[in-house]
């Protein structure tokens, strides 16, 4: 039962309801211009890809397909981790909430970590565009316009993943200080919406990008 | 009337500068009337219905549908009157007849350099003969430029890495402002030069004047040999390489199952960037000569390849009876 | 007789003071005038290049400055003038200030947000200021690539860094308000009695959250691309100069719109309150605003007639640019027919919303000259386009913000500007105006390109012309700035409704106390119900005239 003296309405609202209204709103606002954000990057993708598929076919059998698989699973056990995050705060369980948003974290950091050896692969390989890139066989300068992409997308998605962690730890802190309750857990219902979004991009960012004319070649 | 005389309209000076300027008239038109119609209405009731006493209460006078129906559907009407208009002329600016006069224009930081096929180059100048068309084809070797002749009516934008076409037909002889119309860096605004048009007599004379070591053809040839093209592409012959007999408006079949049409597009991609699209029954074998190739050795190649025509069954039929 | 009497009341002026009450504020009224504070500065700034660049442009020769500089002036004219001036103007002032108001609430949804978005503004600017003073940077506003991302040695990326941090104050702004507008209007308070100044603020929203981040990707892209030297728009790279065009304008003409719509609001205002009328055509004028909003997205390839994207293309775009017209003609009838049988007032802010209508009609119908292919292909990337723009941006979105600006100036401040110089600033303005910009369309026409240094002398007559009119406009900006400073101590002492208008925020004092209301208001009736107003006043004993 909401309180209109619940110490966590602000001032210029007049129920709690109306503020978790609000924040919602505001949040799915916030991830439309997100959209819009990735939306960019991946209309330009979409026009080198339709130019170039050969090119960007070879390029994308460069891409560990199994480290991109792995990554995707970890980032749907994530999600999970997530929900069950949010339903720990519903229902007032401060400890699994805290528990859950520590794995939901860890999960993330995972995630990073295998992006991390699969940047350092192409490092080593020369397949980061620049004065080093070198990639053998006929497509070679579209090749970089993959590449290019590859990285321009993975480390924007990559960017939006650390911030999620640095708002993961905020919860967690906010979390052992008691800042929530069944009554008011907003932020981690908020941002439980973030941290789904950035795993849907991935999911669109695997098979984009990892995927492309695997069929032809197993 | 001299060039740099203070007028209020510019030059006519070719066949699209009169529809254009009509179409022009028209918007003229239009607009002036909206605008003066409401300036009018809102002076004349700013002054019927000033405010004579702090206490009036006006009634307040309920719209109606129809009356916003109206205004809407009669701008309506008026500018899709405009867009019809102004697609005609468009469309008739954006096809060059077919027997055009080929001009090439390279537009570099910051200049215009201009090649005629019968190999004359100029620098910020164009002579033309008054009553031919000309199409121009046109790159650029650094950034985006644009090539602008106010008399003609006439502007298209020129890039790198591709080909971009324009054509006018001019109607008057005289000397033409050429702009650089797209911002391009520090002299962006001296990139400027003349137009040229002169008597077909005159012009015959300028082109024979200038002598300049062969037709752009011609020196096309001397690069494919000396860029050692000839090792494959052997015309007349299918080898390791497509003939290019015959090569250049054709429609090419190509290892993927599409095809492609042998425009000057083409034919640059194919020296530049070789296995991009790749002919049907041939393999990727074709060396790039990005680096070995500047933008005008380009063209000459292209024209040299749009001269590889076989002489049709009637041109050669007077040669037999002889 | 003018009695200056101080308020007892404590209102949001007095509530606090030092400058951390101010740096730290979460009152949507304070942060107004945070904003109104910066981007005066911001105006400032890039009126003194575009005076630098009238000054060069009197004669043909480039002999006031070299060409890198001067290519630098009309750079920063327009990132400073569109960024970091137009783009935040009246939202992020009169929006900020009144639209809590005008919806019977206590602030907006997200207070500390709305301070973060003007924190970003003053960061963005400052990354411009940085790129300014470290020796500017010349790729024009537009900054088309390849020369931005690979030929210019100019300070490109703090540059695009200013604007993409300076984007997220607009986005937050457009979140702000569209949380707001939704889900704080008070009781009583339907869509239909929203205020126009509401709904046109409604559609700017809509573009800001949705086109902003789409500039903030391409700017992204093209600091990879210079930065790290890998080719996504440089053909020597591999990449498509055109995909940037259509990048970049895919956000910036629906910017044009977010520029213009909100200056629409305040015009509705206007006009409906100096002739004590209802608009006509409410619906109308609402549903046009957010048909402006989604159908300005519709149109960005009309930037792009002659950069070699297909005719076919070509044909599409104008056709959808000239239906994008029509929600604006509806507008300009709706309030002229407003005129009709009215009490027409002549005070300050009604003279800049007839200078509005009017200019911004002539402005609307030269872009049809624009849409219209057969005539683009001549006059783009000429003075005409110049003259255009600057007739909705500088004759109507600028005579708007000043028209709001003179018009809540007694609600914001408590104090009313001197009348007799307002009205003479304002006809300075309108006429300096003209004689700048009207010669422009026939420079255009005549084949005078933008972005020109020196010119043929042929074109010297106009350009004198034009630029003796900006040293008119100038002088009608500076004498505002001058009394409207003046008017916080010696103008007269404003009452809560000087105007006898309607909306909510007329019924708090002026100033207004920080939380606005003492008790949230229950609305009954429309927007412009100037009977029930009577009716009120007549109960509270308000002389009336």
């Amino acid at each position: 039962m909401a309180s209109v003296h619940s110490p966590a309405l602000r001032h210029h609202f007049d129920t709690v309801e109306q503020q978790k209204d609000a924040s919602t709103l505001g949040m799915w606002i916030f991830l439309v211009t997100e959209i819009m954000f990735f939306g960019g990057a991946f209309a330009a993708y979409t026009v080198y890809r339709s130019l170039y598929p050969d090119a960007f076919a070879a390029a994308s059998n460069e891409l560990d397909i199994v480290l991109g698989a792995v990554n995707t699973a970890v980032l749907i056990v994530s999600s999970f981790t997530m929900v069950m995050a949010v339903y720990s705060a519903q229902t007032g369980r401060r400890k699994a909430l805290a528990g859950y948003l520590l794995a939901t974290m860890f999960f993330g950091l995972v995630f990073l970590v295998i992006k991390g050896f699969e940047w350092h692969h192409k490092w080593v390989e020369h397949h980061v565009p620049g004065p080093h890139f070198h990639f053998e066989g006929p497509y070679a300068d579209k090749a970089q316009m993959f590449f290019s992409l590859y990285f321009a997308m993975t480390g924007l998605h990559a960017l939006h993943m650390v911030i999620g962690l640095g708002i993961l730890a905020v919860l967690v802190w906010m979390t052992l200080r008691g800042a929530f309750s069944r009554e008011y857990y907003t932020p981690v219902d908020v941002s439980g919406l973030y941290w789904h979004f950035v795993d849907i991009i991935w999911i669109f960012l695997f098979p984009l990008l990892y995927l492309i004319g695997r069929h032809n070649h197993g | 009337m001299s060039p740099s005389s203070f007028r209020l309209f510019p030059e006519q000076a070719s066949t699209l500068a009169g529809s254009v300027d009509h179409l022009y008239f028209f918007l003229v038109g239009v607009a002036a009337f909206f605008s003066l119609l409401i300036f009018a209405l809102i002076f004349f009731f700013a002054i019927r219905h000033r405010r004579r006493s702090e206490a009036e209460r006006p009634q307040p006078v309920h719209g109606g549908l129809v009356l916003e129906v109206v205004w809407t559907v009669i701008p309506l009407g008026l500018v899709m009157v405009m867009f019809g208009w102004g697609a005609v002329v468009y469309l008739d600016g954006a096809r060059p007849p077919g027997d055009a006069m080929q001009v090439y224009v390279v537009g570099k930081q910051w200049m215009w350099k201009l090649q005629h096929m019968e190999g004359q180059r100029e620098i910020n100048e164009l002579h033309i003969p008054v009553g031919r068309a000309v199409r121009l084809t046109m790159t650029s070797e650094d950034v985006i430029h644009s090539f602008y002749v106010p008399a003609f009516r006439m502007k298209y934008d020129v890039l790198p890495g591709r080909y971009t076409t324009a054509w006018f037909k001019p109607t008057k002889t005289g000397k033409y402002h050429l702009f650089c119309a797209e911002y391009c860096g520090t002299r962006h605004s001296g990139m400027i030069g003349w137009v040229y048009v002169m008597e077909p007599a005159e012009y015959e004379a300028w082109l024979g004047g200038g002598g300049t070591g062969g037709s752009l053809a011609s020196n096309g040839e001397k690069l494919f040999q000396e860029l050692a093209c000839t090792n494959c592409h052997r015309t007349g012959e299918r080898g390791r390489c497509p003939d290019l007999m015959n090569l250049f408006g054709s429609t090419v079949k190509l290892a993927d199952g599409g095809t492609v049409k042998a425009d000057e597009a083409y034919l640059r991609e194919s020296i530049l960037y070789p296995n991009a699209k790749v002919v049907a029954g041939y393999q990727p074998i074709m060396p790039t000569f990005q680096g070995l190739v500047t933008e005008e050795g380009l063209l000459q190649l292209i024209e040299y390849v749009k001269s590889l025509k076989e002489k049709s069954a009637t041109e050669t039929m007077p040669a037999r009876r002889n | 007789m003018i009695t200056t009497t101080t308020e007892p009341r404590a209102n949001y002026l007095t509530s606090d003071f030092g400058i951390k009450s101010w740096l730290l504020t979460t009152d949507h009224k304070r942060i107004g005038l945070l904003y109104l504070v910066t981007i005066t500065l911001f105006f400032i700034l890039g009126g003194l290049f575009a005076t630098l660049i009238r000054l060069e442009l009197l004669t043909p020769q480039g002999d006031l400055t070299s060409s890198e500089t001067y290519n630098k002036f009309f750079t920063l004219h327009g990132v400073i003038m569109i960024f970091l001036f137009l783009i935040p103007s009246i939202p992020a002032t009169m929006g900020n200030f009144l639209i809590p108001m005008m919806i019977g609430a206590k602030d907006l949804a997200f207070p500390r947000l709305n301070l973060l978005s003007w924190y970003l503004l003053v960061a963005g600017g400052a990354f411009t200021l940085y790129a300014m003073f470290a020796g500017g940077v010349d790729t024009g506003w537009t900054f088309y690539t390849p020369y931005s991302s690979t030929y210019s040695n100019t300070y490109v990326m703090a540059t695009a860094v200013g604007i993409f941090i300076a984007g997220f104050s607009s986005i937050l702004t457009g979140l702000n308000f569209i949380v707001t507008i939704h889900r704080m209007r008070a009781p009583g308070l339907t869509w239909f009695r929203l205020p126009l100044f509401v709904w046109a603020h409604y559609a700017t929203s809509l573009i800001q959250v949705l086109g902003t981040p789409v500039l903030a990707v391409t700017i992204v892209l093209l600091a990879i691309e210079r930065g790290f030297h890998i080719g996504i728009f440089d053909p020597a790279l591999g990449g498509d100069p055109v995909l940037f065009q259509h990048m970049f304008w895919f956000y910036s003409h629906p910017a044009v719109y977010i520029m213009i719509l909100p200056s629409m609001g305040v015009v509705s205002e206007l006009v409906s309150v100096f002739a004590r009328k209802r608009v006509f055509g409410y619906e109308f004028v609402a549903f046009s605003s957010v048909a402006i909003a989604v159908y300005g997205f519709l149109v960005w390839g009309h930037h792009m007639f002659v950069s070699s994207q297909s005719v076919y293309a070509g044909l599409v775009f104008s056709f959808l640019s000239f239906f994008v017209a029509i929600p604006s003609a509806i507008k300009v009838f709706n309030w002229t027919a407003t005129l009709y049988k009215g009490s027409i007032s002549y005070r300050t802010p009604m003279l800049y919303a007839f200078g509005f209508i009017g200019l911004f009609t002539i402005g609307g119908l030269t872009g049809l000259f624009l849409a219209t292919l057969g005539v683009d292909v001549h006059v783009h990337d000429t003075y005409f386009v110049v003259a255009h723009f600057h007739y909705i941006m500088v004759g109507g979105a600028l005579m708007a913000y000043l028209g709001g600006l003179h018009y809540w100036w007694p609600k914001m401040f408590g104090r009313m500007y001197p009348e007799g110089w307002a009205k003479l600033s304002a006809l300075v303005v309108f006429l300096g105006f003209n004689l700048t910009f009207f010669p422009q369309f026939l420079l255009g026409y005549l084949g005078m390109p933008r972005r020109y240094h020196a010119y043929p002398e042929e074109f010297q007559v106009l350009h004198v012309l034009s630029t003796a009119g900006a040293s008119v406009l100038a002088v009608g900006y500076v004498i505002p700035l001058i009394y409207f400073i003046w008017s916080l101590r010696y103008g007269a002492v404003a009452p809560a409704n000087p105007w006898h208008a309607t909306g909510l925020e007329w019924k708090t004092p002026s100033p207004p106390p920080t939380e606005n209301f003492e008790f949230t208001p229950v609305v009954t009736h429309e927007a412009y119900d100037y009977e029930a107003l009577a009716q009120e006043e007549e109960q509270e004993g308000v002389r009336v005239g």
